[in-house]
């Protein structure tokens, strides 16, 4: 059992945990993920790291819940504990000095993201974030980006809080404004806004890598699940990724394989909500101070 | 009972194991196997020669005292057997249920001529099943030899090499990347065929008794690189098995539906997918599916897809489904164990032989979409090809699509990948495997064994289990002579 120190929620949907994994946490970097399973009769789900801390031996997951397995996760309480916790998995960020760089990161996409932004900025590179979310309860993480970032623009969909719009629009202009700036850009958020992102660099030739969050079961490379199809072939996310350069995956491709277990999927959630009678909604117990 | 004579031995018809019948068991997934009783096991044993120079036991890749454990079974001392099993073996249970018995001990019976060898293999499942519910003959360990040896992998390979070692004293860590130990056991063979509480009951005992950690969750290669382990332990055995499951390169794998027989069998075995929505992990079976390949994992793939459709349709009433078995060459050249063939073919499942699959196409023009169909090419034998065997020529003219909306690639596998990471001077072949000694498992990386499918690419849980022994005699001798430790 893997203990959870510390629970904190983000927005409505999106919490926070503390997992005492020390066997993941001793080689962790950023970039990498981890496969958490919740309790016994539980699924592999794989959870980027969003933060580690050697010494102490944990690692920080951000979940955002939207099946039943996620949904579970962010009933549990500190002290509870998951079942399995196995890590690091895929290959880390590179992080190499180029100058300019810009990081999108857009909803839960932003925890992910925060390592790497500051793994770059350490490394010397000034670097640009760009963070999204669908509205102002959804953000969080603001003041974290906001002290690994250079230039930091900050957008809602519905216009409730920064500017108004999806990230790829203040992409696009930087892009205009100073062309040959950006040297590589970062994206990790929602398979559809990755697609986006690498649709607007692809003109301006600026390398684009994405963290690809796929169906996946083992994590190590066993059974294939996770394989993104790519103009050049296909590639497993487990052993070959999470991170590709978005300008060569076949995203209608991904975002199809994406769908197979739709409705198991949801079957799965209308049966937790039901037993639960918790519709996904914060429960105002929680928020009275401990 | 009275001696009886070889003539009267010989007269004695091989015995049958009483099976679940195929109408029951197709819609269940509990053994289909029962097992002898003590009357069909006696009876069964009654029929052993008890040759001079046994040749059964050559054709074990462990080297089981077959005649020996024989001889107490027919005497009626079961611990007696269970010890002259556990000289060699200690995992009877599973190698009774898994071996290919019919080309190893069974294929070298001299009653084998006439078709009725001795029934070794379920005689031994019935010995390793009366242990597993009696325990009179628990492993000990010798007294601690003040040594650590890390195991990568808890697979047949890794679970022979840390019990042969731990019993000779050694300090054994079991480094497992998935969260329940068994490997190949307990990811790939089904429940009907092995049954989870088997491996269980067996790997419990083993690292009760000789006190065996098994750590889960920890991805060598990642966790910690074989270096790392190699600061800590004396020596290093690499039992991480060939998981890396292969595709064929033709249009379509992409699609919705198409998936490695490892995805499906880890959805359903490791996972328990065939219990979904009780358990979290959904498998998705369709109407009519191929299974391409028709070895073992082809087999549990083809009867695993039959059971689920089987159970879904017994609630939604609709008409039959189909679960093919897609092979290029004919039935002569199946290389599934001949019990999961026949038991196969007795479920219902349908064998396209000589047949290949050229593309799967989609619902959709694009990359995208679900599997609607498989382009099939028919297939002649031609010149036998480097395995000895006749190698399949495509029929020109003769394609054909198949109405398939699952296709399930059961083509063999390769070494996973991830233990390598920064494990540098462990030479690999262009195969992946990594290149050991066949008698020793010693890798060309000082420290480090090998052995298993890693080393072999697919094989089988036996020969896996062979390559651990070998290893663990070998590590033994390396970590009890102290010139050559003191040197490493």
């Amino acid at each position: 059992m893997y203990p959870i120190l510390e629970k904190q929620r983000l927005s409505d949907a999106i919490v926070l945990m503390v997992v005492q994994a020390p066997h993941v946490a001793r080689n962790a970097r950023p970039g990498q993920f981890v496969i958490v399973i919740g309790d016994e009769q539980g699924e592999r789900i794989p959870l980027t790291i969003a933060d580690h801390d050697r010494p102490a031996g944990t690692i920080t997951l951000v979940i955002q819940e939207i099946g039943k397995s996620t949904r579970q996760m962010g009933a549990m309480a500190v002290g509870d504990g998951f079942y399995s916790v196995a890590g690091p998995l895929g290959h880390p960020t590179e992080i190499e000095t180029l100058g300019t760089v810009a990081c999108v990161a857009g909803g839960v996409g932003i925890a992910p993201m925060y390592p790497i932004s500051r793994a770059l900025k350490a490394a010397g590179n000034h670097v640009i974030s760009i963070i999204g979310a669908r509205s102002h309860e959804l953000l969080f993480w603001e003041d974290k980006m906001r002290s690994v970032s250079d230039e930091l623009i900050v957008c809602t969909d519905d216009g409730s809080y920064g500017r108004k719009g999806v990230v790829t629009a203040p992409l696009k202009e930087l892009l205009e404004a100073r062309p040959g700036e950006v040297k590589k850009v970062w994206a990790i958020g929602p398979t559809v806004m990755m697609k986006f992102v690498s649709l607007t660099t692809q003109p301006f030739g600026v390398e684009t890598i994405v963290s690809l969050n796929t169906i996946m079961i083992d994590g190590t490379g066993m059974c294939g699940g996770c394989r993104v199809p790519m103009t050049d072939g296909a590639k497993f996310v487990c052993v070959d990724g999470p991170e590709f350069n978005g300008h060569v995956v076949d995203w209608n491709g991904l975002l199809s394989r994406m769908q197979f277990y739709r409705g198991e999927e949801q079957l799965a959630v209308e049966r937790w909500d039901r037993l639960h009678e918790t519709p996904s909604h914060e429960c105002n117990l929680e928020k009275i101070p401990a | 009972m009275p001696e009886l004579t070889n003539r009267e031995r010989m007269a004695i018809p091989r015995h049958e194991m009483p099976t679940q019948a195929p109408d029951v068991r197709g819609t269940n997934f509990d053994e289909v196997a029962l097992g002898y009783t003590w009357e069909l096991a006696q009876q069964e044993a009654e029929r052993c020669l008890q040759c001079a120079k046994p040749r059964c036991v050559d054709g074990c890749p462990v080297g089981v005292q077959i005649p020996q454990f024989i001889k107490a079974l027919r005497a009626g001392d079961l611990p007696a057997a269970v010890r002259a099993m556990q000289e060699k073996n200690n995992l009877p249970a599973i190698c009774g249920r898994v071996c290919p018995q019919e080309t190893q001990c069974e294929a070298n019976c001299v009653l084998a001529k006439k078709g009725q060898a001795v029934a070794i293999g379920r005689l031994e499942r019935f010995v390793g099943d009366f242990e597993l519910r009696e325990h009179t003959s628990a492993a000990k360990a010798a007294p601690p030899a003040g040594r650590k040896v890390a195991v990568i992998g808890s697979g047949p390979a890794g679970l022979t090499c840390a019990v042969d070692l731990a019993k000779l004293g050694h300090k054994v860590v079991i480094f497992e990347s998935l969260h329940l130990p068994g490997g190949v056991l307990i990811y790939g063979i089904p429940e009907f065929r092995l049954p989870k509480r088997i491996i269980r009951a067996e790997l419990e005992s083993a690292a009760k008794n000789l006190g065996i950690e098994i750590r889960t969750d920890h991805v060598i290669g990642n966790t910690y690189t074989i270096d790392e382990l190699l600061n800590e332990y004396d020596a290093v055995f690499m039992g991480t098995g060939a998981g890396l499951p292969s595709f064929m390169r033709i249009p379509g794998i992409n699609l919705n539906g198409v998936m490695s027989a490892n995805e499906f069998l880890t959805r359903v075995n490791l996972m328990k997918g065939y219990r979904f929505p009780e358990y979290d992990t959904p498998v998705k079976i369709g109407r009519r599916v191929a299974v391409i390949g028709a070895g073992n994992v082809a087999m549990d793939a083809a009867r695993s897809a039959l059971r689920l459709q089987k159970m879904r349709d017994r609630q939604n009433g609709d008409a039959p489904p189909e679960s093919h078995i897609v092979y290029r060459r004919s039935r002569h050249e199946v290389p599934a164990r001949e019990e999961e063939f026949h038991h196969a073919v007795e479920e219902g499942v349908i064998c396209d032989f000589l047949t290949n699959p050229i593309a799967i196409l989609g619902d959709d023009a694009g990359t995208a979409g679900a599997v609607r169909a498989m382009r099939c090419i028919r297939m002649e034998l031609g010149e036998p090809d480097a395995s000895g065997r006749r190698s399949p020529v495509p029929i020109a003219g003769s394609e054909f699509e198949m109405p398939v909306d699952t296709v399930i690639f059961a083509l063999g596998t390769s070494p996973n990948p991830i233990v390598f990471n920064n494990a540098a001077g462990l030479e690999r072949t262009r195969h992946g495997t990594v290149v050991a000694d066949a008698e020793t498992g010693r890798t060309l990386k000082p420290g480090v064994w090998a052995g298993g499918d890693v080393v072999t690419g697919a094989a089988t849980v036996i020969s896996a289990m062979g390559a651990g022994k070998r290893a663990a005699a070998d590590i033994h001798k390396f970590l009890s002579d102290e010139t050559l430790f003191n040197v490493g």
